[in-house]
Order: structure tokens, then C-alpha cells, then sequence
């Protein structure tokens, strides 16, 4: 019993944190062997650029509690910014291209205290309208300036030019898993300064000021100077992002900047998890997923998305990385076991409600927007005819036998569920209980 | 003067299809606390729902149709989904209104496709109410005004007059003693909700002829409404009327003018040459500039006065 009552050391470097950031250092060195086509090697590459770009979001959304509508103006700022400055090593300026990454975190801080200044003024959902607003003016700015923007077309450049330490030894950015590894270095060292930037005292006074403004203000901290420099940090390392883009790029066009973009780092961040520091990770694979590999299989991939989003907003708010932790608690006290049937027949009766849905969503689409190549899609290798009734009453028959069997399996997850939470509630009590 | 005339009769009329707009969200804002961040997409689904009724029967049939569908869609909205999520809080709530505003953009474009749709404005309204001078006034536009201020004026007496009225202004201020004198406050939300949806289903029946039926129409609008609510001072209705008009006034006369400031720097003896520093910045047309000038109003405003026009809350 005594054994409980040890005193606590600070201890930065303790055994669980080492395991896992060597185990994420090894990820990144040994992920090109499992991505052996081009193909897989450049969606690496976009996941680890957005997975920069989703972690600085989840500091403004989860650390400090700001809702920005406008994220994408400092990372495609940054990558404006990158690209003009390679062009400039091209026509040569001496300066690694390496440091390019750099240079888009300092446009984007340079960038963030210019309009965070602005948008800051306020807390809480004018915060949101004004980023919303800030990220329109950009984007429409943009356009009227196309002697910095390279209007429609946009701009472009050359990774392979410029001078620096390692261009002898071959470091060129010609193949692009050079460019990956560059992308893993400093995706990695983001990782660790925005981790380590959770522990310092600005970033706990920032989760004071998301938990509460009032007594944050009343303790004696200016809310609206933390939220500045929250804008700011944050808009550097989406900067980082940002110029990380137009090395493997190559290029910048206004759509980086637009609000749809702003928009997907919010829904990606919020599906991660904006809770947990690694969230946004999964968010970021989320992200690239659903952007590279869904839209190849559905013309309507935004709806899926938008629906998934909005089930997650309304059932489970921690995004997916709290779903995670809280099966892993159910591990740990030894209560997943019981949790393997109720899964399962979530699994199933899901998988059969999702065709009936993709069905009926795909035979309209087909009908609607793409009325030109045929009536007749596939979904999941059935065949369907969108011109035929009999496709339309087996899609929107197998939906609602689906979905009526998946809400009532959901009903009794849900009990189960319950029931497994009372009982952990129970054991930390006796826990607690026998520590004292 | 013809100009200025007719620029500012279209100002006007634009401003006060904002208000329209504004005036839901600002209800539904001041009222739950939401911004309702699909509240574009409601205007949006309330011009392709008059649209398919006004295929099916006429404009007027529509007119009293539509608000009602959309008023409808969004009173299930808030029971079944926002209510849900009011225990997560505020971010909670924008954020299932943000997934709300991709789903019907989604949805539209399923069911209406990614082009514009045909939407005309009714036989009767086709024509120009007057001349002046050479220019004349489309008598389509005048309707808007109408149907704009009798629905000001008919919010007013609603809110000011009314049993009802009395109600939802105890139920904006003091939620937990109206609902111990009785009162079903959730209800009254929903119909706050349901009422705000109805108002931007309306001026997308009015506004989506007058304009464009697209599936782009509700982001070409989405953000201006913010800078309306932002600007007129988040929560005061007669704040988002002054902020309206003066958004609709001058963004439409901007787009009439082609001033720079080469001009005015040359009226001043100053000669502006394309070497001049800044020179792409001189050059800009008005004109050009029209569709920032509210962004550049919202920042202006939040330097200036952050509580916006008639704010109270400096927050």
C-alpha cells in the first residue's frame, strides 16, 4: 500500500517517452521500404506535410481553444513565400535549399503577426467569423495581385538548384525520396518542438485560457496577448508546412489559399482528435486519405466525409483518437473481451447500411452529374443500373433493413458499453480507495 | 445622379437581402449562443426548393412553400442533431453546423447537379417598375424591397408585440427562469431555429432569381454575412440593418466606379509611373477592389471599434 504513496519527480526524459519517440523516429526512417511505388512514396510525403500543417491547427483548436476558419492563409502564404525564395536561389542568392521549409515559417509568423493581430481581437465564435473573414480577404487579395500570386496559373520553381553543405555529397532533391526524407527530419523535429511547446508555460497558460478566459484574465494574464502568441507559434510552424509544400511541389497556385482548405484542416484536425497530442496525426492520414485515395473511388467523396464528420461531432467529439484511448482503457482493465461481439455486429450491419447508402448516393450522382458515361455504376463490385427501378429498390431496401438492424445492434453496443464504463468507474475507485 | 440614383436603389436592395440573411443569424446567435455556420446553406436550399415548386407549380406557391420546407428541414435539424450537441459546448455546436453547410452543398449537387439551374423570375415581376433618365428600375428588385421590409417590419411586431415575442426575448436573457415560469425553452430554441432557417429560405426564394441558382451561391454569401453580424455588433439586429445597407451600398457602388488612386494621386500633381514604388497596389481599380471592401470594413472595424456598430459585449 505504501508503495503508492512514492513522491513524484519531474522527469522530462522518462522511460514511456523514449520508447515512443524512438519508435516514431523509426517509423519515419523505415517507411519508404513499405512504400515502394512512386505513388505510395509521394502520399507519405503529403502526410507528412499535412501532418505539420493538421498539429499546428490542433494548436490553436485544442490547446488553446480557438476555432480558426482561416488556417490555410500561413500555409499557403508560406508556400508563396518558399517558392519565391527559390527562385531567388535559382537566379542566386546563396542559401541552402534545405532551409527553404525556414523560410516559409518565417512568412508565416511574419504573416500571423500581421493578421493575427487582427483576428485575435476576439475570443470564441467572432474569432471564427473573423478568420473566416481574414481568410476571404486573402484569398481574394490573391487574385488582384498577380505579380506576386502568379494569378490563376500561379507560380513556379525549381527544387534541384541553389548551393548548400550537402549538394556535393548528392543531395540534390532531384528523386523525390530525398525529398521525403527531408520532409521526415523536419516533420520530426516539428513534432518535438510542438510537443515540447505543450510543456512550457505559455502553452499551459493557453489551455487555461481555453478552459477559462475569465480566470485566466483574473489571475492576472492578458487572454488576448496569449492568443497572439498562440497565433503566431502556431503560424510558424504551418509556415514549416507551407514551404515543406513548395519543395515537393514545385509550384504555388491561389487554391492554397482558399477557405475549403482552411476548411479541411479543421474537419481532419477535429476527426483526429483535437483532445490528444497525436490527434492530429491521425488526422493527417485521414486527410490524405480521403483526399488521394477516396476521391479516386467516388466522384462524391465530400458527402461521406461531411456525414462521417458530422456522426463524429454528435457521438463521439473526441475524434478518433480519444475512440483509441478509450478502447485502450477498456484493455487495460481487462473489459475489452466483452466488447468483441457488439464490435463486430456494429462492423457488419454498418458495412451492410453503408452499401445500401453509397448505392443510392452513387446512382444519383450518376444520374445527376455524370449522366454522360451511362447509367450503370459499380459499388463495392456489384453492379447497378441507375436508369433501372429494380437497382433503386434493392439500394434503398438494403439501406433501411441496414440501418434499422445497425440501430438497434447500436442500442445494445451501447448498453455494453455502459455497463463496462460503471465497472471501470468502479475499479479506479477502489483504486483510489486503497492508495489512501 | 443617374448613377448615384440607381446604384444606391440596387445598394439598398441588396443591403437589405443581407439583412435578411443577417437577421436569422443574428436571432439564432444572440438567442442559443450558435453561430450557424450552414446558415448560407439554408439560403441556398431555400432558392433550388422554390426553384422545384415554382417547376411544379408557381412562383407564389413557392414563395409560401419554401421558407416553410426550409423552416421545416432546419427545426429537424436542431431537434435531431444540434440539441445533441449542446452539452459539448459551443465549439461543438459550430463545428456540426460547419459538417451541416458540406452536406447540403453536397446534397444540392446531387439532386439539382453542379450547374446553375433554371430559376426565372415570375411573368409578372418581369419588367421595370420605372425609368430614370435612360436607366431603368427592374420591378423584381422593388419586390425584394418589399417582401424585405414587410418582413422587418413583421419580425418587429412578432418580437416587440407579441405574446410569443415577449417569450423569446425572456428566453434570450434569462433562460432558467423562463423555464421555471414554465416555459418549454428548448421549444422555444427550436422555433428560434426553425424561424431563423425560415428568413434565409426567404431571401434565398427572392434572392436566388434575382441573382444566381448555383451551387456556389452559399459560399458567395456565407462569408459576407459573418462581416455583416461582426460588423453591426454580434447579437444586435438593428446594428446587422445598419451594416447590411452600408455592405450593400457600397460594395454595389464600387463595382460602378473605376477610381485608383493613381487618379486621385494625379489630381494632387502626382505622377504615378509603373516604376513607382507599390505600383500594383496604385493601379487597383475600385471595381477591382469591390468584392474585399467588406473584408477590409470587418478589419477596419475591428481596429477602430471592436464591438462592432452597436455592440455591447467587448469581447
Amino acid at each position: 500500500m505504501s508503495s503508492a504513496l512514492k513522491a513524484l519527480h519531474f522527469k522530462p526524459l522518462n522511460g514511456v517517452r523514449i520508447v515512443v519517440w524512438s519508435a516514431f523516429a523509426l517509423i519515419l526512417l523505415l517507411l519508404p521500404l513499405g512504400a515502394q511505388s512512386s505513388f505510395a512514396l509521394t502520399l507519405v510525403c503529403l502526410t507528412g506535410i499535412a501532418a505539420i500543417a493538421c498539429m499546428s491547427y490542433n494548436m490553436l483548436l485544442g490547446q488553446a481553444g480557438m476555432l480558426s476558419f482561416g488556417h490555410a492563409v500561413y500555409t499557403g502564404l508560406g508556400t508563396f513565400v518558399a517558392v519565391h525564395a527559390m527562385n531567388k536561389i535559382l537566379g542566386g542568392w546563396w542559401l541552402p535549399m534545405w532551409a527553404i521549409p525556414l523560410v516559409g515559417g518565417v512568412a508565416g509568423l511574419a504573416f500571423g503577426a500581421l493578421l493575427g493581430f487582427i483576428t485575435t481581437r476576439k475570443s470564441g465564435t467572432p474569432f471564427s467569423m473573423i478568420t473566416l473573414g481574414v481568410g476571404e480577404l486573402v484569398f481574394a487579395a490573391a487574385l488582384m495581385f498577380p505579380e506576386f500570386f502568379g494569378g490563376e496559373a500561379g507560380i513556379n520553381s525549381n527544387r534541384t538548384g541553389g548551393a548548400g553543405w550537402f549538394t556535393d555529397w548528392g543531395l540534390t532533391f532531384g528523386p523525390q525520396i530525398q525529398v521525403y526524407y527531408l520532409i521526415a527530419i523536419y516533420l520530426f523535429i516539428c513534432t518535438a518542438l510542438m510537443y515540447a511547446f505543450t510543456q512550457t508555460p505559455l502553452g499551459r497558460i493557453a489551455n487555461a485560457v481555453r478552459d477559462n478566459a475569465e480566470r485566466a484574465e483574473f489571475v492576472g494574464y492578458d487572454t488576448r496577448w496569449v492568443r497572439y502568441l498562440i497565433v503566431m507559434v502556431s503560424s510558424f510552424f504551418a509556415g514549416i508546412a507551407g514551404g515543406l509544400t513548395a519543395i515537393n511541389v514545385e509550384a504555388a497556385t491561389a487554391d492554397l489559399l482558399h477557405g475549403v482548405r482552411s476548411g479541411g484542416y479543421l474537419l481532419f484536425t477535429f476527426l483526429g482528435g483535437v483532445g490528444f497530442f497525436f490527434g492530429p496525426i491521425i488526422g493527417s492520414i485521414l486527410l490524405v486519405f480521403a483526399l488521394v485515395v477516396l476521391s479516386e473511388f467516388t466522384k462524391a467523396w465530400q458527402l461521406y466525409v461531411g456525414i462521417v464528420f458530422l456522426i463524429m461531432v454528435v457521438f463521439a467529439p473526441g475524434g478518433f483518437s480519444a475512440l483509441i484511448m478509450l478502447n485502450l482503457r477498456r484493455v487495460k482493465y481487462g473489459e475489452w473481451r466483452k466488447m468483441r461481439w457488439p464490435y463486430a455486429g456494429m462492423f457488419f450491419f454498418g458495412l451492410i447500411a453503408l452499401w445500401g447508402f453509397a448505392a443510392v448516393v452513387e446512382m444519383a450522382y450518376q444520374t445527376q452529374v455524370a449522366a454522360g458515361s451511362g447509367s450503370v455504376v459499380t459499388v463495392a463490385r456489384i453492379p447497378l443500373d441507375a436508369a433501372s427501378s429494380t437497382s433503386w429498390v434493392i439500394a434503398v431496401a438494403v439501406l433501411v433493413a441496414g440501418g434499422i438492424a445497425f440501430e438497434l445492434w447500436r442500442r445494445k453496443f451501447h448498453q455494453v458499453w455502459n455497463e463496462g464504463e460503471a465497472r471501470i468507474a468502479e475499479a479506479i475507485k477502489k483504486a483510489e480507495a486503497a492508495i489512501v | 445622379m443617374e448613377f448615384f440614383t440607381i446604384s444606391l436603389l440596387n445598394g439598398v436592395s441588396y443591403g437589405l437581402l443581407l439583412f435578411m440573411l443577417s437577421a436569422g443569424l443574428t436571432l439564432i446567435f444572440s438567442m442559443m449562443g450558435v453561430l450557424n455556420f450552414a446558415h448560407a446553406s439554408f439560403y441556398m436550399l431555400g432558392a433550388y426548393l422554390a426553384f422545384q415548386v415554382s417547376e411544379w407549380t408557381n412562383f407564389w406557391v413557392a414563395f409560401v412553400i419554401a421558407p416553410m420546407l426550409v423552416a421545416f428541414l432546419g427545426g429537424l435539424f436542431e431537434r435531431v442533431v444540434l440539441r445533441k450537441t449542446h452539452k459539448f459546448g459551443h465549439v461543438a455546436e459550430l463545428l456540426v453546423t460547419f459538417g451541416l453547410s458540406f452536406v447540403i452543398l453536397e446534397l444540392v449537387q446531387l439532386i439539382w447537379g453542379r450547374t446553375p439551374v433554371d430559376y426565372k423570375v415570375p411573368a409578372a415581376l418581369d419588367g421595370s417598375l420605372f425609368k430614370l433618365y435612360s436607366s431603368s428600375f427592374p420591378a423584381y428588385r422593388g419586390f425584394m424591397m418589399l417582401v424585405a421590409i414587410g418582413m422587418l417590419g413583421s419580425l418587429y411586431l412578432l418580437l416587440k408585440k407579441t405574446r410569443i415575442g415577449l417569450v423569446i426575448q425572456a428566453a434570450l436573457t434569462h433562460p432558467e427562469t423562463t423555464e421555471a415560469l414554465g416555459h418549454n425553452v428548448p421549444r422555444v430554441f427550436a422555433m428560434v431555429f426553425a424561424g431563423g432557417c425560415a428568413l434565409a429560405g426567404l431571401a434565398g426564394v427572392i434572392g436566388g432569381n434575382a441573382f444566381i441558382t448555383d451551387p456556389g451561391m452559399a459560399q458567395a454569401v456565407g462569408a459576407i454575412i459573418f462581416v455583416v453580424v461582426v460588423v453591426g455588433g454580434m447579437g444586435s439586429l438593428a446594428g446587422a440593418l445598419i451594416a447590411s445597407l452600408l455592405i450593400g451600398v457600397m460594395q454595389t457602388f464600387a463595382v460602378g466606379l473605376d477610381w485608383s488612386f493613381i487618379g486621385a494621386l494625379q489630381s494632387f500633381g502626382v505622377a504615378v509611373t509603373p516604376d513607382t514604388f507599390g505600383y500594383p497596389v496604385w493601379k487597383l481599380k475600385l471595381s477591382q477592389v469591390a468584392p474585399i471592401l467588406p473584408y477590409l470594413l470587418l478589419v477596419l472595424m475591428l481596429v477602430v471599434r471592436p464591438k462592432g456598430i452597436l455592440g455591447t459585449r467587448d469581447e
